[in-house]
């Protein structure tokens, strides 16, 4: 109930900034409008709604890595964590009340680029559900980043860290826009130590129903989700003990 | 003789800073209590501890007769506290930030509700209830901060500064409120105002690198020192403390 109590507080403070919405709904909205266009007037096959959207979700899941960290950042600089610590809130409830409401407000905007993506050719099918199951796994991942970029940055800095560079990371390294083996080399080495690729690929298999090789994909977002997930915690939890 | 508060040899450091030193100290119950001192003094490090929001490095306190060191939560049922800087959710409502408190505190529907028209009406903001806390200006914003701590109905309340960049008449409302709460509940207020602890206190302690210099009423600080002023009286003890 105090969890509770903490993740409808941080829901609205996020869902109430209308640059939040703009890049956590518009932005990835914007780029199936304008990729899709693309397709049509192009000959060759180069954003295909069906490749393509599924990797627009994950891409957008990048954004709540930025809600996430601005929000924590923001709460540690001013004086109200300092108040809910003397409160009978415990660490459980603040890591919950940070992380639990961005795992709806990830799948909300996952479930509109679908819609969006169906006048443009996209069949809805169980493969929707199924992608936005993986999704959940994945928006853990970039929630518990911003939780943890939170935890250890200023607020100016988790703009340049989550704001800039992860969602960078995110759209060259994920194979969303173009085929990675295209570059191959160094670049594809790095793509697939990282977990983004590996999020697309496991996301366009869920989607699609073949799920030839969806293991390793799997294997790598779940161990990087995990991973960052205890690391977000250890932080917080040594920045509450040092507050 | 209860008391709300009593301090045991509550010490601080930070590496090679003592931020408080060996400070013995007792509050009666509902009494204000004004802790006065320079910047860097270790008013708001005191403040910490009391409010188990800081480990001390040694000694103990015991707030409304739990230990700060073993019963952190029971103490943090007990207190309310107003930090020095604003503290509100920006985004929120006036009534959505005293519904997180009532909520965090684990409050019932019904109760949450009647706290919140208590403290509304008893802290002047029925007018305000709907406006974004970020949007208030600073006065209301304080008196936000102060109906947030009063939700839990702590017997100690911890006011760091409550004053703090406000104009004149932002503060004088603030003292009236002050002044309407003595009694019900033990406060303990930390201030760089001389008139606001004379205007307020029952009694005050003075601070100086850590280190408690006087406890007593201001007629008894200023007898000590032989000062007419209450800035006078302070700035002499502070000056002549080594």
């Amino acid at each position: 109930m105090k969890s509770l109590a903490l993740s409808t507080r941080t829901a609205k403070e996020i869902l109430r900034d209308p640059i939040n919405l703009f890049f956590g709904l518009g932005f990835p909205l914007i780029l199936i409008l304008l990729l899709s266009t693309i397709q049509k007037n192009i000959p060759v096959s180069l954003f295909e709604i069906e490749n393509l959207t599924p990797g627009i979700t994950v891409f957008g899941l990048s954004f709540m890595s930025l809600f996430a960290a601005v929000i924590v950042s923001k709460d540690r600089e001013s004086a109200l964590l300092s108040r809910l610590y003397t409160t009978p809130l415990n660490s459980f409830d603040f890591i919950i009340g940070y992380i639990l409401p961005l795992i709806p407000i990830s799948i909300l905007q996952s479930i509109i680029c679908y819609i969006v993506a169906i006048p443009f050719g996209l069949k809805p099918s169980v493969g929707v559900i199924m992608a936005l199951v993986g999704n959940i796994l994945v928006s853990l991942f970039f929630i518990s980043f911003g939780v943890l970029c939170g935890s250890s940055l200023s607020s100016k800095q988790v703009g340049g860290i989550c704001g800039a560079l992860l969602t960078n990371l995110s759209a060259w390294l994920s194979g969303v826009w173009f085929d990675i083996s295209l570059v191959g080399g160094v670049f594809k080495a790095v793509a697939n130590a990282l977990p983004f690729i590996h999020a697309v690929e496991m996301e366009r298999a869920l989607f699609s129903g073949n799920y030839e090789g969806i293991g390793i994909h799997i294997l790598v977002v779940g161990i990087y989700t995990l991973a960052v997930t205890l690391l977000a915690i250890l932080m917080f939890l040594r920045q509450m003990k040092n507050k | 003789m209860e008391y709300a508060i009593k301090t045991t040899g509550l010490t601080k450091k930070y590496k090679e800073i003592t931020a408080v030193d060996d400070l013995n100290l007792e509050i009666r119950n509902g009494e204000l209590f004004s802790l006065l001192g320079v910047n860097g003094a270790g008013k708001t490090t005191t403040i910490k501890m009391l409010s188990t929001l800081t480990l001390p490095t040694k000694g103990d306190a015991v707030v409304s007769g739990e230990s700060i060191i073993s019963s952190p939560n029971l103490v943090k049922e007990r207190i309310g506290v107003s930090p020095q800087e604003t503290a509100v959710a920006p985004s929120l409502s006036v009534k959505e930030n005293l519904t997180l408190m009532c909520d965090v505190h684990g409050l019932k529907k019904d109760k949450a509700k009647e706290k919140i028209e208590e403290l509304s009406k008893a802290l002047d903001l029925e007018s305000v209830m709907n406006r974004k806390a970020g949007k208030l200006s600073g006065g209301w914003q304080r008196r936000l901060s102060i109906a947030m701590a009063l939700v839990s109905e702590p017997k100690v309340l911890f006011l760091d500064e409550p004053t703090l960049g406000l104009d004149v008449i932002a503060r004088s409302e603030l003292w009236d409120l002050i002044e309407s709460l003595k009694g019900k509940t033990t406060i303990v207020l930390t201030t760089h105002y001389m008139e606001e602890a004379e205007a307020l206190s029952d009694r005050l302690g003075v601070m100086k690198n850590g280190r408690l210099l006087f406890t007593g009423t201001v007629k008894e600080m200023k007898e000590k020192t032989g000062a007419e002023r209450i800035e006078d009286a302070f700035i002499k003890m502070i000056k002549e403390a080594k």
